[in-house]
């Protein structure tokens, strides 16, 4: 970091990739990660997997509430309209 | 930084203030996913975890009228949450932990396991990509099955990573409002975020690559 701009290993850059898709990388690091990205086909693709990740976990379900638990809350909720 | 209060919010608590049913019910419903996951931090099973989420709503209930909106409504009910949640993990004699949300990153979990690159001695490539990740299969990424896939890996992931991962990817929530809701730093926020996307990466490419 002192003045020497060191190459960023294949190693080094899957722990950056989450912080670089945040947008949270200083600028320097970006820099040095989009400069390793442009001449390495593997961690392109582990970057377009990443991405495609995100993707798909948008479409998980999430969990839902179970009947037995929705009635619960109706029932709740009635009482302290009752109240 | 806590957003201020908005005006879907004033129009959500003067609606539950009086005592509108569809707005409970309509709340009930687009949180439910997400207290889960966050009760699941604390308490172990997952009943449990649904009866701290219905305490939470009782709560609710019988605070909204002094609600202050000192906090977003979302906030206000997530800590409600919590501190129902931590209540009853100290009653079941749950050490809490504390560690997984202040120090995620104290043990090391590296996003892909080391077999994959190069030794650092490597006289020309140290920390190279030994085996690189391939692309995927255009085709199969739509299947049903890589989606039931996704949701296993995050079943499996540790709660607070599961957490994370629920609010920020499949709820959609900002980095901001999962911190407010988890009472977490950005930082922390992050390491759990990058840890959670990499398990569930790493669970597609062996889905992947055993197929192909």
């Amino acid at each position: 970091m002192n003045g020497e701009i060191e190459q960023l290993s294949c190693q080094e850059l899957v722990e950056l990739v989450t912080d670089y898709l945040e947008g949270a990388l200083p600028a320097a690091d970006r820099d040095r990660l989009e400069e390793h990205v442009a001449g390495c086909d593997g961690c392109r693709d582990y970057i377009a997997q990443m991405w495609t990740t995100v993707a798909l976990t948008s479409e998980a379900r999430p969990v839902g509430l179970t009947p037995e638990a929705e009635e619960g809350l109706l029932v709740a909720f009635r009482d302290w309209k009752a109240t | 930084m806590e957003q201020v209060v908005s005006p879907d919010d004033s129009r959500l608590v003067e609606a539950l203030r009086d005592r509108d049913e569809r707005v409970f019910e309509q709340l009930t419903r687009e949180y439910h996913a997400a207290l889960l996951r966050v009760a699941q931090i604390y308490v172990t099973s997952r009943a449990v975890a649904e009866e701290v989420v219905q305490e939470t709503w009782l709560g609710v209930l019988n605070g909204i009228d002094r609600f202050e909106a000192r906090s977003s409504l979302k906030t206000w009910i997530f800590r409600i949450l919590t501190n129902i949640a931590k209540t009853r993990a100290q009653r079941e004699g749950r050490t809490l932990p504390f560690s997984a949300l202040d120090r995620p990153g104290t043990v090391p979990e590296p996003a892909v396991g080391p077999e994959r690159f190069l030794p650092p001695d490597h006289e020309h490539w140290p920390g190279h990509w030994s085996a690189r990740p391939e692309p995927w299969p255009e085709d199969r990424l739509l299947a049903a099955e890589a989606r039931s896939l996704v949701e296993e890996a995050i079943d499996a992931l540790p709660p607070a990573q599961r957490a994370v991962i629920s609010l920020r990817d499949i709820e959609g929530w900002s980095s901001d409002e999962t911190c407010n809701a988890l009472g977490l730093t950005e930082t922390n926020q992050r390491v759990l975020l990058h840890r959670a996307r990499s398990k569930v990466r790493q669970a597609l490419e062996d889905y992947f690559s055993e197929a192909a």
